[in-house]
């Protein structure tokens, strides 16, 4: 075993070294025990989180007898995609998840652009009021939805937007948080590039647009990815602004898939996947972005 | 050259230009300051007056418009014995899930914190619940529980576990605990990160257990993070909803009606905002409460270090 390590190539050399328990003879069989210990008690780890996704995924691809038959069937040997295709036309979560994505893109762009605006304001521009107005944006962040929604229901009622697309996205086209966190990004944009813009003669505008965002990329994408998060997982306020099932987003469909009757489980668990894939996928691809704008608050660097 | 004051020769700045600089200063902000004066300040400011005055419909509806009744609807409001339960079961669902998910997260953070082969897959997967909306991790407990098609038909004394008054806020603390273990996994290992390798090795190689390691070390590093986790769970479990709507609708006997899903039920269900607003205020004061705590101590925890 020890003279293959000194054997390998150099292309697989590259792989960080193993640490060197379960090497020597004299280490013998305790290291060995004690990796394997730690692996299984990943593995039931893990097993206990993705328990509920998994059993969700298998009851989606189940005919609805085989959901209810005893014993638990823990793998769909005859996978039933209908259900998906049930859930999609009939369960009219095509309809839910083309007005999720609308609502989330619509929030999603229109906070990065109002953040990216006033960050820039707050971070290169000076003006009488900018420490208040920055204050008042701050203080934004402590007043939640959940404080004010009845009153804003109104207030779409008394601006005809009741059960519409407006009514989902403009109350949502401000972000606090997100002027803060670009605000900081922007303040770390050195001032020689700026006096350098200058003397190109850059405007403000053209400065934002040529050197402020492409350096900013990093912060703008975690705040992106941070707002249609946000706008996607919304409850609470597309529940109360809207009515008919036309502009139901997608949480609110799974609202009515719970007293759906026996032979309609199946779909409810389709339509439960449906919710969440386009979102895991986007947590796969943008995972990095996700773990920093996460820990933006948790962890000063 | 003419010298003739030291501002002249450096100008500051060209009156002009400030000006100009101002105006596109105002002009940038105004698109945020247009949507949170009409979306944020304006129904934050009725929240405080609505509750100086009575629905008109709570008097007969004789008068068109809503009644002065001063600071007696704030009274009657925040001494009510529904106020008092309110407050309980979302103190009661924040001790449930807020320690108990910072313990979890910790320890899958503390897990997953070795080099090993394919740890990559283990992160992915303990961080997998932050996809799963509240809505979805609700409907998934929801069907699994279900008395009749679900795969564990639990029964309680006669009634399913939603049903039932002794386990109802405890199925929806588990679902909430579920739903955020990715989000807590995340912060965890993020904190854990900051502590460095090196000094965790000097304790080993002093002959400390790991499990001294632990609590002599590592978690009195991880205090900040701690703190963190603490105060943004405290904070959204008093802003809990979606799972309290999905699964139980504040019942059975309002044992899991928790202060959002009051607001919503008193200003929605009810038609009553003007008591809503009352409660509404209440969320807002300890939301403030609890982020002014959480700015003092990150402070503190910083002069310590």
């Amino acid at each position: 075993m020890s003279v293959d390590v000194e054997a390998m190539p150099p292309a697989h050399a590259a792989e960080p070294p193993e640490p060197p328990e379960g090497s020597g003879p004299v280490a013998g069989r305790r290291p060995w025990a004690r990796v394997t210990v730690r692996y299984v008690v990943l593995i039931v780890l893990a097993a206990i989180v993705l328990f509920p996704i998994y059993i969700t995924v298998v009851n989606s691809l189940l005919k609805p007898v085989d959901i209810i038959s005893r014993p638990i069937k823990w793998f769909p040997t005859a996978p039933q995609w209908g259900n998906y295709a049930d859930a999609w036309s009939n369960g009219h979560f095509s309809r839910y998840l083309i007005n999720s994505a609308i609502v989330a893109a619509g929030i999603t762009l229109g906070q990065t652009v109002s953040a990216v605006l006033a960050a820039y304001a707050f971070a290169f521009l000076e003006f009488p009021l900018r420490r208040t107005l920055f204050v008042v944006f701050l203080t934004t962040l402590m007043i939640p939805g959940e404080v004010t929604f009845f009153t804003n229901v109104n207030t779409v009622r008394s601006l005809g937007w009741y059960d519409s697309y407006a009514a989902l996205i403009v109350p949502f086209l401000a972000t606090g948080f997100g002027a803060f966190l670009l605000r900081q990004s922007f303040m770390t944009v050195p001032n020689d590039l700026r006096e350098a813009a200058a003397l190109d003669g850059y405007g403000h505008m053209r400065f934002l647009a040529r050197i402020v965002v492409p350096i900013s990329r990093p912060a703008i994408g975690a705040m992106g990815l941070f707002a249609f998060l946000g706008a996607w997982n919304q409850y609470l306020w597309p529940l109360v602004v809207t009515k008919s099932d036309r502009l139901r987003t997608v949480q609110i469909g799974l609202r009515a898939l719970r007293g759906t009757q026996i032979d309609q489980i199946s779909v409810t668990y389709a339509g439960t996947v449906l919710a969440f894939l386009p979102i895991a996928i986007i947590l796969v691809v943008f995972s990095k972005q996700l773990v920093r704008g996460l820990t933006a608050g948790a962890v000063k660097g | 050259m003419a010298r003739k004051g030291k501002h002249k020769r450096v100008p500051k700045r060209l009156p002009r230009r400030r000006l100009r600089d101002a105006l596109i200063g105002y002009a940038l902000l105004l698109p945020s300051i247009a949507v949170f004066g009409v979306f944020v300040f304006y129904p934050f400011a009725k929240d405080i007056q609505l509750p100086f005055y009575e629905q008109p419909e709570s008097f007969g509806a004789i008068h068109r418009t809503a009644r002065y009744v001063g600071w007696t609807q704030w009274r009657s409001v925040f001494t009510s014995s529904e106020f008092r339960n309110t407050l309980l079961v979302t103190l009661r669902f924040t001790v449930l899930t807020v320690p108990a998910g910072i313990a979890l997260g910790l320890l899958l953070a503390v897990v997953a914190h070795q080099k090993m082969r394919g740890i990559t897959v283990f992160r992915t997967v303990f961080s997998s619940t932050v996809a799963t909306s509240v809505a979805v991790a609700s409907l998934i407990f929801f069907s699994l529980v279900n008395p009749v098609t679900g795969l564990w038909r639990v029964r309680v004394g006669g009634v399913s576990l939603l049903e039932s008054p002794r386990w109802a806020l405890i199925s929806v603390a588990a679902v909430t605990i579920w739903q955020s273990l990715g989000l807590s996994f995340i912060v965890m290992s993020a904190g854990l990160q900051t502590i460095p390798d090196d000094l965790l090795e000097a304790a080993r190689v002093d002959g400390a257990t790991p499990r001294r390691v632990f609590w002599q070390i590592t978690l009195p590093l991880l205090t900040p993070t701690l703190f963190f986790a603490f105060v943004v769970g405290s904070i959204s479990s008093f802003q809990a909803f979606a799972q309290v709507d999905l699964l139980t609708s504040g019942g059975p006997l309002n044992k899991t009606r928790t202060l959002t899903y009051d607001i919503f039920d008193a200003a929605i269900n009810k038609g009553d905002q003007n008591r809503a607003a009352a409660s509404a205020i209440g969320l807002f004061v300890i939301v403030l409460v609890l982020t002014i705590v959480q700015l003092r101590l990150e402070r503190r925890v910083r002069y310590v270090r």
